[in-house]
């Protein structure tokens, strides 16, 4: 272990960098090049991630959330589709209960007219976020590893050099979904109040129209902000839990090698399990706190002052 | 760190997901939500309803024993009063028939002791007139003394 420095450095940036796909200055699609290589065996990478700027996806962040939401939708709509109000199966009581949970959060948090999103929005975003939050807790070596053909992350002869299983740890999804959420509320306040109404609520509060460069230093930045950080919450939070994890993981390095190692690994074991037991709460909690915040900014739409 | 595409791809994703949670799972599940909570309510409403019938039967029920009991009373009551007048009317006229027995039992009595009287009396009328006979010895011309004779009768 001549190298472990460099090594935990390489290890923290691999668990770091997305399966990116992207067109290159030269105007090609590809994967990325990662250390003078691409991140898929096989392909010809001709830019680095920096490089591709927008016109770039992140491969592994769309096919987990994607998967996991297309579980989440197949799973509902099967039992949606097999509800019965006589005889519900155990996995519809629990389907239920979490109906019932979202629609007393909707009818707490939205006071505002019936909205038929409102209920689908946040159930949707709740177990959605759930899922996703919920990759965190698989262990972090373990789908790199199958992706990359059960040989080690930076090793060669797989296929698939880069694959960060957790989606929310890349800033895009979260965001993703606060734009959707932001688009909303810039929706409904129109719709609401007009976009005089919207407009006025911006600029005439809290000090009255003749103070309206001074409202609007207060009232825009903090109507962004708010909406700006319901991503941000969520993606700091599940980054930093990741992160965590990954420095537990350097605990095992040494695991077969020295009896330190070994030591150290028991002891990594114990923190992992530890966090673990903690970032469950924080994988409930910040899918609960996006549901509720979005429910919450959405009846500020509909709100007149 | 860094925004892409990635972001509208999952905006994408989001849009679609919520869409098909709004237009094929949610409304079911609440559907048969509502549906349970409904019937519970009716059958707890049912129950209670029940209850308050059965309460009123209750009541309902001995009003009506009540009654008719009252009812059965009455009648013994009267039954009872009409054997008394059946038995009080049976004797009264048997009263009467006794009496009327009675009486023209009497009557005859009278009848036949009146007419012993008047033969008795013409016999000793004649007992008389054969006994004034012999003592005079000779014949009592009746039609001549039969003023006597009869004063004679009427005194007896």
């Amino acid at each position: 272990m001549a190298s472990k420095e460099l090594n935990s450095t390489d290890y923290i940036e691999h668990h770091l960098t997305n399966l990116t796909y992207g067109r290159c200055p030269d105007g090609t699609w590809s994967f990325a090049e990662v250390h003078g290589k691409s991140q898929v065996a096989g392909t010809e990478a001709s830019c680095n991630i920096s490089e591709m700027g927008f016109w770039a996806f992140q491969v592994d962040t769309l096919f987990m959330s994607v998967l996991l939401g297309m579980g989440m939708i197949f799973f509902m709509r099967r039992i949606a589709k097999n509800a019965s109000s006589s005889k519900p199966s155990r996995v519809q009581n629990a389907v239920e209960y979490l109906v019932t949970l979202v629609r007393d959060q909707v009818q707490d948090n939205f006071t505002a007219d019936k909205n038929p999103l409102m209920g689908p929005l946040a159930l949707t975003i709740f177990v959605w976020v759930f899922l996703m939050n919920l990759m965190d807790l698989i262990p972090i070596d373990l789908v790199p590893w199958i992706a990359n053909g059960f040989a080690a992350p930076n090793a060669e002869g797989g296929a698939i050099h880069y694959f960060k299983v957790l989606p929310v740890a890349d800033i895009n999804a979260p965001m993703g979904m606060a734009l959707g959420v932001l688009i909303l509320i810039h929706y409904y306040s129109i719709k609401n109040k007009g976009l005089g109404g919207f407009l006025a609520e911006l600029t005439f509060q809290p000090y009255g129209k003749w103070m309206a460069p001074i409202n609007v230093i207060f009232e825009i930045p903090g109507f962004y902000a708010k909406q700006l950080a319901l991503g941000l919450r969520l993606y700091g939070n599940l980054f930093a839990g990741e992160m965590i994890f990954i420095l537990i993981a350097l605990f095992f390095g040494g695991f077969f090698s020295s009896v330190t190692g070994v030591l150290a690994g028991v002891a990594g074991l114990a923190l992992n399990f530890i966090w673990a037991v903690f970032h469950i709460l924080v994988v409930i909690l910040q899918a609960f706190l996006f549901m509720v915040l979005t429910l919450v900014y959405l009846q500020q739409a509909h709100e007149h002052h | 760190m860094n925004f892409n595409a990635t972001l509208f791809g999952q905006l994408l994703a989001f849009v679609f997901f919520v869409w098909f949670t709004m237009q094929y799972v949610w409304p079911y599940i609440l559907e048969a939500l509502e549906e349970r909570e409904k019937e519970i309510s009716d059958g707890l409403e049912a129950a209670s309803r029940g209850k308050r019938e059965l309460d009123e039967a209750h009541l309902q029920k001995a009003e009506i024993l009540e009654a008719a009991k009252k009812e059965a009373a009455d009648l013994v009551n009267q039954a009872n009063a009409r054997a008394n007048q059946l038995v009080e009317d049976a004797k009264s006229s048997a009263h009467e028939e006794a009496e009327r027995i009675k009486v023209s039992a009497q009557s005859d009595l009278d009848q036949a002791a009146k007419r012993t009287k008047e033969e008795l009396r013409s016999e000793v009328a004649a007992l008389a007139v054969a006994g004034a006979e012999k003592i005079l010895g000779s014949e009592i011309d009746k039609d001549k003394n039969s003023q006597i004779i009869d004063q004679i009768a009427q005194e007896l």
